[in-house]
């Protein structure tokens, strides 16, 4: 009885780094201690310290207010890109399950074996490459490959969902394929895609900062969190602080969402909910 | 603990007994460089990393560049000009021969300048060749060259990388198997990696005091601080990562060399575009740049500001900072005046860091006048197609290293579009000026013309900034011309 409900550890400490996270990114909307446009050479590679609570990088730019834009940065490539996956991926799924077996899931499965046979990274570096550099080719480098992920996912999902009674008797009722799934399967299958999404999500964050650091990603003066490491890179033996912040924020940030995924799944999953103690 | 004490004790006094004789002179050295070249024939390609390696080393022309710039006799040993400046007669050096034991001849020197201002010539600077008539041996050893004009600048063009002399046997060959006649000859070429020289016994003048060199290839600047720290390289005459060369200054086994090089780095504008044609917005741009900004920003400190294109070493520069001093009242008044507004360009930045970090630099300077300019890095190769090929950008940053390359302004076609008449009025009198305090005072006419039209914004002149171990003697320490010249480096005890 308690097992379901207590809450684990490991999904408050992921739910407060990503809130943590998405409460800095919200804040550089509205404020932040200096401006991140404005290069004042003077003041580079400036330690920690009262003014610059995370100092300054080689430009003079206070690494606070920029791992703060750089959250906002990484948040909105992650939402946009996932968000891509969900919006494609989902429907494409549910369409393949309420169909399977017919060449509609044959195209929609096997085009989804295609671009994952593709290693990831490669993929956005050519999108990138072919299109020039920029936030939103990085969004739709990485969105891509969330596609199939979501349509795989779902389409398993749903199958199992579709022999069960419930949509026996909606079926029974009139109800079509489209109306079923939107209203008896989509629901079902939520909880698994949230869990999924969270995944997907710490690794858009990845993806974006790997794109960004090889110069793929937002472009400059857009602050973004790979790029800070990239330029930062000759600095370490100068001023460490330049690229361990920056790191650190990756790092931070990935984990805390990997630890709330688990945690959700945790609560979701009905076959890791009855294997807990 | 005692034990382990005079074990190490022991093992060092062996290690120290068998260096001992180690520890004489070395006679080889490894050379870093930031970029490999795309092959080793100075003769077909303008890529500077060819004459890294190549210049003075393997390859010699009739004359050369010494180590400030100044022109000294090469496989020519004396010339005589005719009064009226139209005819050179060289006298070659006795026993010069090839890499490949072929002796030099006038004849070779006949092949190779009429093979690069042949019509299906692919040299990549012509115009060094362009005003030479006729090339003829008059016997082995002597070759006359008449000029369709009188050409002042003729030995100073025969110096450079591109005017080397070859034989005829090799010359199509030499991009990977190349056969020249200075004091290292080929060894070879891994390529992604090193290319090694050797001395070469048979040269001609005063032979090579290093036995073997080594130029390794290192373009990423954390790699290349690695490298020296762990003294895998020697000398890296031009250190791509400006901001850690403190430290190495400060450690005792490296010393810092900081000289001047002939790259004017500029922020070049597309003059043929919308609304860069118009000089107010060139002006505009020019008066929104803090130069030394930049140069702090980018090269920490390293570097030199000008006001035109033209090296600040020259006997011939005129300072013209003035003209386009950092004002960016002067700026957004210029640029209402223009009726511009809400001007959004592209700023295409090759990889070189002096590019990558000054655009960022000049794209918030830029920012501050009104201007908003979209960055785009590109790579090497892009930017040579994109950029400097098809002319398709707004604003780059960009250094031009061939020394005395302001003549890049009278080319109409050239990527940044300038070529006024005026110019090319300047540049043909300079031509057929002899007399040197004229002529400088015609290059000083050059400069201002270019100035004066904003054609581009001229920032800073790019330092030779480089590391090197304390031990190594007779590096150059400027770079008058793209070359690593090793015919004068050995090691001090």
């Amino acid at each position: 009885m308690k097992k379901g409900t207590r809450l684990q550890p490991n999904l408050l400490i992921g739910a407060a780094i990503s809130l943590l996270v998405l409460a800095m990114a919200l804040l550089s909307l509205v404020w932040t201690p200096f401006d991140v446009t404005v290069l004042v050479v003077g003041d580079r590679l400036q330690p920690p310290n009262g003014t610059h609570w995370l100092g300054t990088d080689h430009f003079g730019r206070d690494i606070f207010s920029m791992i703060l834009v750089g959250a906002r940065t990484s948040i909105a490539v992650a939402v946009v890109a996932v968000g891509l996956g969900i919006g494609l991926g989902v429907p494409l799924g549910l369409a393949a399950a309420a169909n399977a077996g017919s060449l509609l899931d044959d195209l929609v499965m096997r085009g989804n074996d295609i671009v994952f046979a593709f290693p990831a990274l490669i993929i956005a570096i050519l999108i990138t490459a072919i299109f020039g550099p920029g936030a939103i080719n990085a969004i739709v480098a990485i969105g891509i490959f969330n596609i199939p992920v979501f349509a795989r996912l779902t389409r398993g999902s749903a199958l199992a969902l579709w022999p069960r009674d419930f949509i026996k008797a909606a079926r029974l009722a009139g109800k079509g394929r489209v109306l079923i799934s939107i209203e008896h399967i989509l629901p079902n299958v939520a909880n698994t895609l949230i869990v999924q999404a969270t995944i997907q999500f710490s690794l858009a964050i990845l993806a974006e900062a790997g794109l960004a650091y090889v110069g793929l990603g937002a472009q400059p003066p857009m602050p973004s969190w790979g790029r800070m490491l990239a330029e930062a890179q000759t600095m370490i033996a100068l001023a460490p602080h330049v690229a361990i912040i920056p790191g650190l924020a990756i790092v931070v940030t990935v984990l805390g969402l990997n630890l709330l995924g688990d945690g959700l799944r945790d609560i979701f999953d009905p076959r890791m909910r009855g294997r807990r103690p | 603990m005692r034990h382990g004490g005079s074990l190490v004790l022991a093992s060092l006094a062996l290690v120290l007994a068998m260096t001992a004789p180690g520890a004489a002179q070395r006679t080889d050295v490894v050379v870093g460089l930031v970029l490999e070249p795309p092959h080793l024939d100075p003769t077909s390609n303008a890529a500077a990393a060819i004459d890294e390696v190549v210049y003075a080393n393997l390859f010699e022309g009739l004359t050369r560049f010494g180590a400030n710039g100044d022109i000294l006799p090469a496989l020519a040993e004396s010339w005589d000009i005719s009064p009226d400046g139209l005819t050179y007669r060289f006298t070659l050096h006795d026993g010069v021969t090839f890499h490949d034991g072929a002796a030099l001849t006038a004849a070779d020197v006949v092949f190779s300048l009429d093979r690069a201002r042949a019509g299906d010539s692919v040299n990549a600077q012509k115009f060094l060749f362009a005003d030479i008539e006729a090339v003829v041996a008059e016997d082995d050893r002597t070759v006359v060259v008449t000029l369709a004009r009188p050409n002042g600048n003729f030995l100073f063009n025969m110096a450079w990388g591109d005017a080397v002399i070859v034989a005829e046997a090799s010359a199509g060959t030499n991009a990977t198997q190349p056969i020249g006649t200075g004091p290292f000859r080929f060894e070879t070429w891994r390529q992604g990696d090193s290319v090694t020289l050797v001395r070469n016994p048979s040269y001609w003048g005063e032979p090579a005091r290093l036995e073997r060199a080594t130029f390794r290839f290192i373009s990423d600047p954390t790699a290349a601080f690695a490298a020296m720290m762990a003294e895998d390289v020697d000398t890296f005459p031009v250190f791509p990562a400006p901001e850690t060369l403190s430290i190495l200054d400060a450690d005792p086994r490296f010393e810092t060399v900081v000289g001047t090089t002939e790259g004017e780095t500029i922020l070049a504008m597309n003059n043929r575009r919308e609304p860069l044609d118009d000089i107010r917005v060139r002006e505009a741009i020019a008066h929104a740049i803090d130069r030394q900004t930049i140069i702090d920003g980018a090269m920490f400190g390293y570097g030199t500001p000008i006001g035109t294109h033209f090296a600040p070493h020259h006997p011939a520069y005129v300072d013209l900072t003035g003209l386009s001093a950092h004002d960016p009242a002067r700026a957004r008044d210029l640029l209402s005046e223009a009726g511009v507004e809400g001007l959004r360009l592209s700023l295409a930045l090759p990889p070189p860091v002096y590019a990558r970090r000054g655009g960022e630099i000049i794209a918030a300077q830029l920012r501050d006048v009104g201007i908003e300019t979209d960055i785009v890095n590109l790579e090497w190769a892009q930017w040579l197609e994109q950029v400097f090929g098809n002319a398709d950008f707004d604003l780059t940053v960009i250094s031009h290293t061939e020394p005395m390359d302001i003549e890049i302004y009278g080319r109409e076609d050239y990527y940044f579009g300038y070529g006024a008449p005026e110019f090319q009025a300047l540049w043909d009198e300079l031509n057929l000026t002899l007399d040197p305090d004229r002529r400088n005072a015609l290059l000083g006419d050059l400069q201002r013309n270019i100035s004066e039209n904003f054609v581009n914004a001229y920032i800073f002149q790019l330092a030779k900034a480089g590391v090197q171990n304390v031990d190594l003697e007779g590096m150059w320490i400027n770079a008058p011309t793209q070359a690593t010249d090793l015919t004068q480096v050995y090691w001090a005890d």
